[in-house]
């Protein structure tokens, strides 16, 4: 797995080289201090206070260790590919024995007889458009959480704000998901009925299906939502952490130049909290993306693309695969099907990660 | 225009611990003042007072009069905001914004102070500030650069660049050679003495040559013992106080017999 690396190489044949030299060269005369060689006949190599082994042991052993762990993680990742692509495989390239086509049908039906008829068109819809609504909602005020917590509160709430904020990730999300199904979505018909009186030329919020605010209820929307708060705690906690790494300098430097408080945070603060904000808004995507069982909870399937969010259709990989595990092993396809939604999921967040190192890599010069 | 400094028996606190005690200072217009003294007595805490840079740390506070041109920097009604626009500073370590370019760098307090103007106009700005710090030579090929890859020296040159960029009435510099190279040194103390026919500069020193070389008049701090405020000993003509002290502790430190 390992390369040799070509320095050390290097070193080890330099070693070698001066190890010889060493051996040819007649030994020096010893003065009467000098402790007597261990080996016979005083032939032996003779070593100075400054000769050994250019590498040491420790190194050795912890690079190994580096990058054994390292290797681990490109193994695991090639297995997961691996074992998705292999067991997706009927599914991927079922033929006739799927009526739909697989990217663009908007059903899941199996059968065990006759040709099943399903595609990943409405999963992947709802799973990208719950995820950004949790995006869009859940990371400025993450940010916000965290820029109070760093920069404005006082140490001792902080504190007890940053605990809140932590103890926030240890909720289970079947809680979660329980308190959008039993809390939030009775109380917010009002709302979503509310935003489709006033905001339905913005085609999103637009519900021509409801007449009466009680008809409303789960929702991408609602989805969207909860998974927005879901996210909180991680984006936040790992925001804070890089807003409190900002250098003193830098900020005083701001201060100096005559900034005020919101100034001198976007001066010195967010800009070099950049990278790091990616990165935190990077984790609460994973999270939105493969959050399963409170979006289960939460959404009412319909296999149907519907732009209107506050309608009651929805699914996502990672809730057809819950929901629908228990009924997949009665046809060939359930399964290999179910699968195949865990390799898009898969390979989505892939993708999404992939854009944003490549945004945090391209401004590489100008970060602290 | 440059302004005068009258500082009246000021006291500096971090929350209660009194750094600083009953420090007077009258400093004239376009002069140079350096304050010199042992760690941690308190010359560059009380420096930060001449632009209310003391109060963002949490407890810093101060009571007394600092009076610029005869107006109390702490009085009532006063923006603190608006006081470091107009008393600009240099810090020890050069801390150019590592995320903005050489060119966004100089106009930082701009953007900040969220002041429109012209390209033209700010170019002109980038390049007078940087001819002004000494800077522009080395640096005009690649403006669009992050100011974080010049060397110590130019980076601090860029701050300079930047404190005077927003055109500051008095440059207070806490330290500004102290991780520098001689070359370096030597090229910010020219720049201090050109500056001084501009800007009221204050600079803090560990560097007693440094202090004979470039200031006019100097200002030593002592603190009488471990936990006890620091204090204004002496303050006079830098020759005299270099030659003829009136103060025994001013010329045992001077003379190299403590600190």
């Amino acid at each position: 797995m390992t390369e040799p690396d070509p320095l050390e190489e290097e070193l080890r044949s330099a070693g070698a080289v001066a190890d010889e030299q060493r051996r040819a060269a007649p030994a020096p005369t010893r003065g009467p201090a000098d402790p007597p060689s261990s080996a016979a006949g005083g032939s032996g190599t003779v070593r100075s206070s400054i000769s050994g082994q250019s590498v040491r042991r420790g190194d050795r052993v912890f690079k190994g260790l580096a990058a054994g762990s390292g290797a681990v993680l490109l193994v695991v990742m090639a297995a997961i590919a691996a074992f998705l692509v292999w067991k997706a495989w009927p599914a991927l390239f079922a033929g006739d024995a799927n009526k739909g086509n697989l990217f663009t049908t908007q059903k899941w039906s199996f059968s065990s007889e006759g040709p099943s008829n399903f595609g990943v068109a409405a999963l992947a819809f709802g799973t990208i458009v719950s995820a950004t609504i949790a995006m869009a909602i859940g990371v400025p005020v993450a940010i916000g959480i965290a820029l109070y917590i760093s920069h404005y509160a006082p140490r001792r709430l902080a504190t007890v704000l940053g605990g809140l904020v932590d103890l926030l990730a240890a909720v289970p999300s079947l809680v979660f998901g329980m308190w959008g199904l039993y809390l939030l979505v009775p109380k917010t018909q009002g709302f979503q009925s509310w935003l489709n009186e006033y905001f339905s030329w913005t085609y999103i919020f637009d519900n021509t299906r409801f007449t009466n605010p009680n008809q409303y209820g789960q929702s991408l929307l609602m989805a969207g939502i909860v998974l927005a708060i879901m996210i909180l705690p991680v984006v936040s906690a790992v925001c804070r952490e890089v807003f409190l790494q900002t250098p003193r300098e830098t900020v005083d430097a701001a201060w100096a130049l005559g900034a005020t408080k919101w100034e001198t945070i976007r001066t010195a603060v967010l800009p070099f909290g950049r990278a790091g904000m990616i990165s935190a808004a990077m984790l609460g995507l994973g999270r939105a993306l493969g959050e399963t069982i409170a979006v289960a909870l939460l959404l009412s399937s319909a296999f149907k693309i519907n732009g209107h969010l506050t309608e009651k259709a929805g699914d996502t990989f990672a809730s057809t695969i819950a929901l629908k595990f228990g009924e997949a092993s009665g046809t060939p396809l359930g399964i290999p099907a179910l699968i195949t939604a865990g390799l898009f999921l898969f390979v989505i967040t892939l993708i999404v990660n992939s854009i944003a190192r490549a945004i945090i890599a391209r401004k590489k010069d100008f970060t602290a | 225009m440059a302004k005068r400094i009258d500082v009246e028996s000021l006291n500096v606190y971090y929350s209660d611990f009194l750094a600083v005690q009953d420090a007077s200072i009258k400093i004239a217009p376009l002069t140079v003042t350096a304050f010199i003294g042992p760690s941690g007595c308190g010359k560059s805490t009380f420096l930060r007072t001449l632009n209310r840079m003391h109060e963002v740390i949490p407890g810093g506070r101060v009571d007394g009069k600092v009076m610029l041109d005869g107006e109390d920097l702490y009085g009532p009604g006063v923006d603190p905001v608006n006081v470091r626009r107009t008393v600009g500073m240099v810090f020890q370590k050069a801390n150019p914004f590592p995320t903005m370019s050489i060119y966004d760098n100089v106009i930082a307090g701009y953007k900040i102070a969220g002041t429109r103007k012209g390209r033209n106009e700010l170019d002109d700005i980038v390049e007078r500030s940087l001819r002004g710090a000494n800077l522009w030579e080395e640096v005009k090929h690649r403006l669009n650069r992050p100011g974080a890859g010049l060397s110590g020296g130019q980076q601090q040159r860029l701050c300079i660049a930047r404190a005077i960029a927003v055109e500051p009435q008095v440059l207070l510099m806490d330290e500004p050679c102290s991780a520098l190279d001689p070359i370096s040194t030597l090229a910010i103390e020219d720049l201090i003495s050109e500056l001084k026919t501009r800007y009221t500069i204050v600079i803090v020193t560990h560097n007693m040559q440094q202090a004979a070389r470039v200031s006019d008049r100097t200002a030593f701090f002592n603190l009488a013992g471990v936990g006890q405020p620091g204090r204004l000993v002496e303050y006079d003509e830098t020759t005299k106080i270099f030659s003829n002290p009136s103060e025994k502790a001013t010329e045992d430190y001077i003379s190299g017999r403590f600190g």
